[in-house]
């Protein structure tokens, strides 16, 4: 783990877990597997914070742990999984567009919990969605059931490793830890449950319509008395699904701009006849992109999708981007010839690109220096005399798309140590304005006049305000540019995934 | 001959400097430099790799010696692209601050211990700063769970508080009690699994936090005639409305 990621996954845990989670989390992706009171001695945190983090952390599926002999527990964290909670309000922008709010509030309950029960799951969502409704209205627990097993059919959610039943009567003491496991076919199997009931509402009155005060009642509700259906077996979200759907959303994407280049003259309409959508895909076939390739003509031959190709060729138009933003157009212009022609001496590119030397070799040594060019050594003889070599300046797309990758996770580190820093200055301003909030809101519950919300609302004064919006812009501004780093670090990291698969 | 670092600046705070030492280029053989120096500078000005074809001609001038790291915020030649804006960007935004702030709320996000105040306050006694025993707040499937990593919960019971109460003045046997009192509730009392060793270690924490036990919510209320509201002291006043979280976080 480099630097620059351990530093992210150091405030991201921070930012959604606290300190002590995240201390405890960076020591575990810094030295590896630990057992516990190796981590609380290193840390020099005490037993029981070393354990609540340890809780939150495996519920999270931040870490997991493994008895070795001697009956020693370690635990380990995975630090790629820390990384994807940047991706969160993605997975559930896709839930929402895939499966509605229903779904979109499955996934959101499943990622801010971690692992839950089925029927927890849909209490939660039903609770949540029936709040929303107009007044009288309610959630079935049916519509949300249904949703979710539409959620497990196409893989979205599936079934933590669980406990499995030990039917040996083992006299012997129990493990430390259980053992963990799970096989395909049962991950996405559904319990089936007949959850009956609706959404409640969440109403203040509810509370002292008893009549007893509110301490006196008791800390567990009375569903926790009723026996849980589906007791121990737990859903998580799959990640990976969802990276399969990105991908395949960006390929489509990166395909229909082709098209729209190749046939804005054509009319378009969803009744193509079957020479029309041949066409397409030989053009797609022949297309320099090399997305479809054509395989046998059996059939009328079959069309593949090339998939690494196509990440390739993302991941790249990624490289070309940033450097035409970085370094302008003509540099660009360098970038994709050398790309082009696979290797150029110093002479060839300032011909081909029709840029002036001296201007050729100020962006070439720009480009080389972030290593987005390299150089290759050719040596015309065996000594590898300097004189006797052509140097060839190169683009290596997989090292490039890693340096990226990196400053990527740097750059998202930095938005997000800024947007705190924007936060903590302005802390005491902004807490009096939630303050002032909170009064008016609780006013206007009351039944204010307008003379006196005006008066509250005063409070905060012209300058203040100013302040506050300027605020919100930056935070808005660093957190929509968090988003979209993610994006192309989800591109690189697929991309280079894909790579190393091959090889 | 005169020798130059040369420091190609990057245009971010990277740790990648490319340094070159390189000698200014005049048009002296390399051979009559070697005699000036008596031989100990045969070979000093020169280089692995043919300056030409790199692109450097003879005699050119470089670029001038970086003696200075690189300003903390360098001049942008280039605007940066728009952010995506519209329907799916604002959407995606607001559901990134949303669940930043549930987060906090939540009970895994777990809060630093408050430190002591200078002077012991009445109202501490009957101030909820924390789980009980600093147990966490939610409940795992501790099935799924290592078992070392369960906090022991005391629960404290009607017994206990009038045991502790009367003070014994002599110290020495005031340990002794102390021992005996706690063998006779460890024995009453509820308690979950924890392995041996933990047990001599819960033993001493429970001696230092005889002082400050954490009563039972409902024991409070038979105590005192306020109700718990009356002991807030205005300190997280604004930080609880729930009500209205439609408001960003940030």
């Amino acid at each position: 783990m480099t630097q620059a990621e351990i530093k992210l996954c150091s405030l991201l845990l921070q930012e959604h877990f606290g300190e002590i989670v995240e201390k405890i989390g960076v020591h575990l992706i810094r030295t590896g597997s630990q057992p516990l009171r190796v981590i609380a001695h290193d840390t020099g945190t005490s037993l029981d914070q070393v354990k609540k983090a340890l809780c939150v952390l495996i519920q999270h599926n931040l870490v997991i742990y493994q008895v070795h002999k001697r009956g020693v527990v370690e635990y380990e964290a995975q630090c790629s999984r820390v990384l994807r909670m940047l991706r969160y309000p993605r997975y559930i922008y896709t839930a929402k567009t895939l499966y509605s709010d229903t779904g979109e509030l499955i996934v959101e309950e499943l990622l801010l919990n971690g692992k839950m029960t089925m029927s927890a799951v849909v209490k939660k969502v039903a609770d949540r969605l029936t709040e929303t409704m107009e007044d009288g209205k309610t959630m079935d627990y049916a519509e949300v059931s249904n949703t979710f097993v539409r959620l497990a059919d196409t893989h979205f959610v599936q079934r933590c490793p669980f406990v499995p039943a030990t039917e040996n009567s083992d006299p012997g003491p129990p493990p430390p830890a259980p053992t963990l496991v799970i096989n395909e076919k049962d991950m996405y199997l559904v319990p089936k449950l007949s959850l009956i009931g609706k959404g409640k509402r969440r109403r203040s009155s509810d509370e002292d319509a008893t009549g007893e005060p509110k301490a006196k009642r008791p800390k567990h509700t009375a569903d926790n008395k009723e026996p849980i259906p589906d007791d121990g077996i737990y859903w998580q979200a799959n990640l990976d699904r969802f990276h399969q759907h990105f991908r395949d959303q960006g390929i489509v994407s990166a395909v229909a701009n082709r098209m729209d280049q190749i046939f804005r003259s054509l009319p378009v309409g969803y009744n193509i006849s079957k020479q029309v959508l041949d066409q397409y895909l030989t053009l797609l076939a022949d297309d320099p992109l090399e997305f479809v390739g054509k395989s046998g003509d059996s059939g009328g031959g079959m069309y593949v999708i090339n998939l690494h190709k196509a990440l390739g060729s993302l991941a790249t138009a990624t490289l070309e981007s940033v450097v035409q933003e970085r370094f302008g157009s003509r540099c660009a212009r360098i970038f994709r010839l050398v790309l082009q022609k696979k290797h150029l001496e110093q002479k060839q590119v300032e011909d081909f690109a029709m840029i002036p030397a001296k201007e050729a070799k100020d962006m070439l040594y720009k480009m080389l220096s972030e290593n987005f060019i390299s150089l290759q050594e050719i040596p015309k003889t065996p000594d590898h005399a300097p004189s006797r070599t052509f140097y060839l300046y190169t683009v290596n797309i997989l090292s490039a798309a890693r340096m990226l990758l990196h400053r990527c996770y740097k750059s998202i580190a930095n938005l997000i140590e800024r947007r705190q820093f924007e936060t903590k200055e302005n802390k005491r301003l902004l807490e009096k304005s939630q303050r002032v909030e909170a009064i008016i809101a609780s006013m206007q519950a009351t039944g204010a006049e307008e003379a006196q919300l005006q008066e509250i609302e005063e409070m905060i004064t012209a300058p203040e305000r100013q302040q506050l919006e300027t605020l919100k812009r930056n935070v808005n501004k660093l957190d929509a540019s968090e988003i979209q780093v993610d994006e192309t670090i989800f591109l690189l990291e697929s991309y280079i995934e894909s790579t190393m698969k091959r090889q | 001959m005169s020798f130059a670092h040369c420091c190609i600046p990057s245009t971010e705070n990277s740790a990648w400097h490319m340094v070159f030492l390189i000698g200014s280029l005049n048009t002296q053989a390399p051979s009559t430099m070697a005699s000036r120096g008596g031989g100990r500078g045969r070979g000093r000005g020169q280089l692995t790799f043919n300056m030409e074809a790199v692109g450097i001609g003879k005699g050119d001038a470089l670029p001038p010696p970086t003696l200075q790291p690189s300003p903390l915020f360098p001049p942008l030649e280039f605007r940066p692209v728009p952010l995506p804006s519209g329907e799916e960007g604002e959407y995606v935004l607001a559901l990134k601050q949303e669940l930043r702030g549930a987060m906090r709320q939540l009970p895994y996000f777990i809060r630093p211990a408050v430190p002591k105040r200078d002077v012991e306050r009445y109202s501490d006694k009957y101030q909820m700063s924390g789980p009980l025993d600093n147990a966490i707040d939610w409940n795992p499937d501790w099935r799924r769970l290592p078992r070392e990593l369960k906090i022991r919960v005391r629960k404290l019971q009607k017994e206990r508080t009038t045991i502790l109460l009367p003070k014994r003045p002599p110290k020495t046997t005031e340990d002794k009690e102390e021992t005996i009192q706690k063998l006779e509730t460890l024995e009453k009392k509820e308690e979950e699994v924890t392995s041996e060793e933990d047990e001599e270690k819960e033993e001493e924490e429970e001696k230092e936090e005889e002082e400050e036990e954490e009563y039972d919510e409902e024991e409070h209320e038979e105590e005192t005639d306020y109700i718990m509201s009356y002991f807030d002291n205005g300190e997280d006043f604004g930080g609880d409305s729930d009500d209205n979280m439609d408001e960003a976080i940030y």
